[in-house]
């Protein structure tokens, strides 16, 4: 629709193009505001940009945030914008400190955020001249490099008003680097060091010790003991502590702590396995405004557990995610706290009807609710969540396969204002389903391996939920072209579909989802009657697609891509193993832009050098799945130079499948579970 | 008398550093004793409260203090004088400062001051009297007793001698108040001492001695004392123990040892004992007897394998003491301040250390340089090992302790060691790869530019699209056209 108003509106420039401009007239606000509302595909913007000077130089002028996808455009791209605030190098998986000067040399001080999480081959220089040059930038993100040393951290560190930093699996940094920029960034108020496993005590220490302004801080999986804490519970601010798989902490060090940290507001001690509830409770002594706990995969939820979270009185959620559970601890979590409004027993042992009873009926409020893998609950449960829990938004029960079809009933009748559900591996049937519809407010809803339910359910929920944007029909055999079209005629919104290994769906329901113009992710394996058609149709109606998925759709061939290389400019990720796609297909898929990840395993129609041409001519890849055939039939100079490029190869060395029967599968996997 | 007058002594030096000088002027002396008063003086004033010297070097020759006796029967002996020969050496030391006081002096002020002095050095006259007087009366009062009052006396004359020190200070034209109204006092000190000295017994004449000798240590302290300082530089610029200072302390008295002095060659040398008969050098004696049984029988006995040392040891030996052969050192026996070296290894390392070459080189950091192998060894050891540097210079053989230090101050970092930076500094450059990038895909680009012609042409905007995205425009960086925005995507 934009589109094609601004196709008008360029014609229109043009016949007028001996008069004055018309775009002249409107002033600087009201493009701006324009600009402010185009924010649903990106090429939007872009296309705006196009129609006359005066817009393009106003555009140039309003953008504030850029996602460039190659470094090689970097200086054109920022000579273009100056005013950028927030370059998200994300796509790029080639960033060298000739970029990152570019970048300090353009943007300078008007730079305030950076993210270099997916990006490599930067070092210490680059981030020199960016910290040099940049002095108003606040937040860097460093996560993932993997090659950075004391001397890169120690060149952050020049970035004196930095707020916020990201340096999750920098392993090679160590305390020294973090003692540079404790030093060195004193208004840090955020700091994640997950996985930076050369950082122990001391640089933590000096961290809490220098900087006061931490409001939070990641410390999971760090070698840290207990001699870092106590200057940790010192900071002023510190709102938000991530402590998740610190071995080193256990329960003797935390008791010996005198006060715990009064402004903690989000703790989590995951996988700590040294820690009890012992202490725990020494630890959030005095954090009275406690809102958040995540004890994943921790200790077991005992009475004496809930008994030391009696006294956190603004305590709102709790995840348990993987504990022990017994039902004398939920009952006592029952009675011991105020008013959750979010909890989480995903995977948790030892979850039984009366234990979640109890609890569930102390806690009204309750929103969210996780019980996934509890296999144990049965429909006395679900009915005292149902009658309880009325507010619920979120439910996630998947693999729950001891609750029976009616009792899906009773959510849909009680829980309106669900908002996302998660049905995945259950007994739900079309009754259900229809019930379900009530809830007006759905957005995502997952049906996978939910065997019972068929077209006729499905159109209940199209009928009803039309702010549904995700739905998963994984492996949920019984749905065919109907049910699909039910769901694309009522769910406009739908982003994000799954109808994997349903066999029955064809072109039809790809052509009917063809109008869900806000789709991004598809996934259609195993599909075997869908063909390059609906491909194509999904092309043409969905242009803001990222993620494609049709492996195993043996219909699908070079027919389907080129469509796809013409339309689908923002496709990311595409998965085509198993299909008829030729040289010829692929290397027309190298015209997007954006690809970056591509998995093309036992493609009958790809020759090495085929394959060679689609890799060099695809600048953007960084991840490609090869089988390992090609390893030795592709020279390995060629590998060398994408490698350098930013791709990482992944060998497969899998044989070709054949198909199973959805049912039977289901069977195996109840086979498996104990 | 003697006893209390030791103790008078010393409380007063120790106590107020100096004592009146009117208390010179009291006690009927032959000899003021102010004469005393002279360069040397000065000195003694810096290191006067460092009363530990006292006894140190009783056996100094009497020698020394001749010169200053000499001066103090030159000098004149009128009391009232005293300020103007202050003055006068003042002078000497320091015209330019006369010069500048001169205007300030006003007489009024002095004759005031001159009558407060009269007044206290009357009460500091009965105060000796009443000294006297107990002496003769009660002399068969208990020690205690004897002690206790002269303790209340003394404590008296100090307050006096106090307020007399300040305003005689103050009637001296000079501004250096502190130098000029401390010194002359200190310098008469002493001096009080001979009077009293000589004229009572001749216990009170070793007295008197040793009075002499305590402006001579100060002489003999000042030396020790600028040893201090000059062994200090010699640590910082060596960095490193000196071993053969370790003997600094050592006071053997003179004569008592017997000073050898061997030459550079021998000290050089590698070997110390030779064999007579071969001329084979050997480190070691014990090594040396070993050799020499190679020689025939009659060294084979127990008696020539024998330590020799072992026999010798029987009759009292002269402790032997080593002198350094380089002129001008200070553990050359030449030296006026000599400092004699304990062991032939103390003469080998000193002398290696200090006037030979530095030959042996690190070979971690390649900058610190050794004479003494030993030296570097010891160094290698710690070398490159875990230094951990701050950026204030300081190293830490601990990185707990460099983080207790960086927490400890104020804009002190940790420093990252230099070779870490250089090795990224030059990290993979990619300029050429990237054109080898382009050169390649633009190769490519013509297989596949016929294939996307087919789908083209669906909608005037496709046009613009196709035109966007021509690979070639994609691929080559250097062909970057305005229309193209493929090259970035915002997601908002």
């Amino acid at each position: 629709m934009k589109r094609q108003k601004m196709t008008i509106e360029f014609d229109d420039n043009n016949s007028n193009k001996s008069n004055n401009n018309l775009f002249d007239l409107l002033s600087e606000e009201i493009v701006f505001a324009i600009l402010d509302l185009l924010n649903t595909n990106p090429l939007d913007r872009k296309s705006f940009s196009l129609v006359c000077k005066s817009v393009y130089n106003l555009e140039s002028k309003h953008r504030k945030t850029l996602k460039p996808l190659r470094q090689e455009h970097l200086p054109r791209i920022l000579n273009r914008y100056p005013h950028i605030s927030h370059l998200d190098l994300s796509l790029c998986p080639r960033i060298n400190d000739n970029s990152l000067t570019v970048i300090s040399n353009a943007c300078k001080d008007s730079l305030r955020s950076i993210d270099l999480s997916r990006s490599r081959f930067f070092s210490y220089n680059g981030l020199m001249s960016l910290a040099l040059n940049c002095k108003n930038l606040v937040d860097v993100d460093l996560s993932n490099a993997t090659e950075l040393r004391d001397a890169a951290a120690a060149a952050v560190a020049e970035a004196k008003n930095l707020e916020r930093l990201w340096l999750g699996r920098c392993k090679l940094i160590t305390d020294m680097g973090i003692g540079c920029i404790a030093v060195g960034c004193k208004k840090l108020r955020l700091i994640s060091l997950k996985w930076c496993l050369g950082v122990t005590d001391l640089g933590v220490d000096l961290i809490a010790v220098k900087c006061k302004e931490i409001r939070s801080l990641d410390l999971s999986y760090l070698p840290i003991t207990n001699k870092c804490l106590p200057s940790i519970l010192k900071l002023q601010y510190l709102e938000d502590l991530a402590m998740e798989g610190c071995f080193g902490i256990d329960d003797d060090s935390l008791t010996a702590l005198k006060h715990g940290c009064k402004s903690l507001k989000r703790l989590d001690m995951s996988s700590c396995q040294n820690i009890s509830y012992v202490g725990l409770s020494s630890l959030i002594s005095g954090a009275g405004g406690l809102e958040q706990l995540t004890l994943a995969y921790g200790c077991p939820v005992t009475p004496a557990l809930a008994n030391s979270l009696k006294n956190l009185s603004a305590l709102q959620s709790v995840k348990l995610d993987g504990c022990m559970v017994t039902s004398a601890g939920l009952k006592a979590l029952g009675n011991c706290l105020i008013s959750l409004r979010e909890l989480s027993l995903s995977k948790c042992l030892g979850v039984t009807d009366e234990g979640l009873s109890s609890l569930v009926t102390k806690h009204r409020e309750l929103r969210k609710l996780d019980i996934t893998c509890c296999r144990k609950i049965t429909d006395a449960s679900i009915a005292h969540i149902s009658s309880s829990c009325g507010n619920l938004t979120s439910l996630r029960m998947e693999s729950c396969t001891l609750v029976s079809r009616e009792a899906f009933v009773l959510i849909g009748q009680r829980c309106q204002f669900l908002e996302e559900l998660d049905l995945t591996d259950n007994e739900i049937d079309d009754e259900g389903l229809k019930s379900i519809s009530r809830c007006s407010k759905l957005s995502s809803l997952k049906l996978g391996i939910c065997l019972n339910i068929s077209d006729e359910g499905l159109a209940y929920i199209g009928m009803h939920c039309s702010k549904l944007t995700e739905l998963d029909l994984y492996r949920s055999a019984e749905i065919t072209d109907a049910g699909i079209l039910a769901i694309a005629s009522g769910c406009h919104d739908l982003e994000m579909i799954n109808m994997s290994y349903c066999r029955d769906i064809t072109d039809s329901s790809l052509i009917s989802l063809s109008k869900c113009a806000r789709l991004n992710t598809f996934e259609s394996r195993g599909c075997p009657l869908i063909t390059s058609l609906g491909i194509a149709a999904i092309a043409v109606g969905c242009k803001q697609l990222t993620k494609l998925d049709i492996k195993k759709c043996h219909n699908i061939d070079d027919n389907g891509m080129l469509p796809l290389a013409h339309f689908s400019q923002n496709l990311r990720q595409i998965t085509l193993s198993y299909s008829s796609v030729t040289d010829v297909g692929l290397l027309s898929l190298a015209s997007i832009s954006c690809l970056q990840n591509m998995t093309v395993l036992h493609l009958k129609g790809l020759t090495p050098s085929g394959l060679a041409a689609a890799l060099l001519a695809c600048g953007g890849l960084t991840k490609v799945k090869l089988h390992v055939a090609f390893k030795s039939l592709l020279p390995h100079p060629l590998f060398e130079h994408l490698e350098a490029r930013g791709c990482v190869f992944e060998w497969r060395d899998k044989q070709f499948q054949a198909e199973l029967d959805p049912k039977c599968w289901k069977l195996q996997l109840e086979d498996m579970i104990p | 008398m003697m006893d209390h007058m030791d103790t008078l002594c010393q409380e007063t030096w120790a106590k107020s550093s100096s004592s009146g000088n009117e208390l010179a002027k009291n006690i009927p002396t032959k000899k003021p004793s102010f004469t005393n008063y002279n360069l040397d003086s000065h000195q003694h004033q810096q290191k006067w409260e460092d009363t530990s010297i006292f006894g140190i070097r009783t056996d100094t020759p009497f020698q020394e203090f001749n010169p200053q006796s000499e001066t103090q029967s030159l000098l004149p002996s009128n009391p009232n004088d005293h300020i103007k020969i202050v003055d006068r050496k003042n002078s000497q030391i320091n015209e330019t400062l006369q010069i500048n006081k001169i205007p300030d002096w006003d007489p009024r002020a002095m004759l005031n001051n001159l009558s407060f002095l009269e007044q206290k050095i009357h009460q500091l006259q009965d105060l000796v009297h009443l000294i006297v007087g107990r002496r003769s009366q009660v002399p068969g009062q208990p020690e205690e007793l004897v002690t206790q009052q002269q303790q209340l006396i003394t404590a008296d004359l100090t307050s006096i001698i106090g307020q007399l020190i300040t305003t005689s200070g103050s009637l001296l034209p000079s501004v250096k108040h502190t130098l000029s109204a401390t010194t002359p006092p200190l310098g008469q000190l002493g001096g009080i001492l001979f009077p009293s000295g000589t004229g009572m017994n001749s216990r009170l004449q070793r007295q008197h001695s040793s009075g002499t000798k305590v402006s001579d240590q100060s002489n003999q302290m000042d030396v020790t004392g600028n040893y201090g300082t000059e062994q200090n530089y010699s640590i910082e610029e060596h960095e490193m123990k000196e071993e053969d200072d370790a003997d600094e302390g050592e006071n053997l008295p003179p004569g008592s040892y017997e000073i050898l002095q061997l030459e550079k060659e021998e000290i050089l040398a590698p070997h110390a004992h030779f064999c007579t008969i071969c001329g084979k050098g050997f480190k070691r004696d014990a090594n040396l007897r070993m050799h020499m049984r190679g020689h025939g029988d009659e060294y084979k006995t127990p008696a020539a394998l024998a330590k020799p040392n072992k026999e010798a040891s029987s009759e009292p030996v002269l402790i032997k003491r080593y002198s350094c052969p380089f002129a001008g050192c200070r553990r050359s026996k030449d030296h006026k301040k000599f400092q004699a070296l304990k062991t032939i290894l103390c003469v080998k390392n000193h002398y290696k250390r200090t006037h030979c070459d530095k030959s042996y080189t690190c070979s971690r950091c390649n900058t610190k340089k050794f004479s003494v192998i030993a030296d570097l060894k010891t160094h290698e050891k710690h070398c490159g090992k875990d230094r951990w540097l701050c950026s204030c210079g300081t190293t830490f053989s601990r990185k707990d302790k460099l983080f207790g230090h960086i927490a400890l101050f104020q804009g002190h970092t940790p420093a990252i060691p230099r070779d870490e930076t250089k090795g990224l500094s030059s990290g993979p450059s990619d300029k050429g790869e990237e054109n080898d990038v382009s050169n390649k895909v633009g190769s490519t680009n013509y297989s596949f530019g016929s294939s996307d012609a087919t789908g083209s042409g669906a909608q005037n905007i496709m046009d613009v699209k196709v035109g966007v995205d021509d690979p070639a425009s994609y691929f080559s960086p250097l062909n970057f056209d305005t229309c193209n925005f493929g090259g970035f995507h915002e997601y908002p």
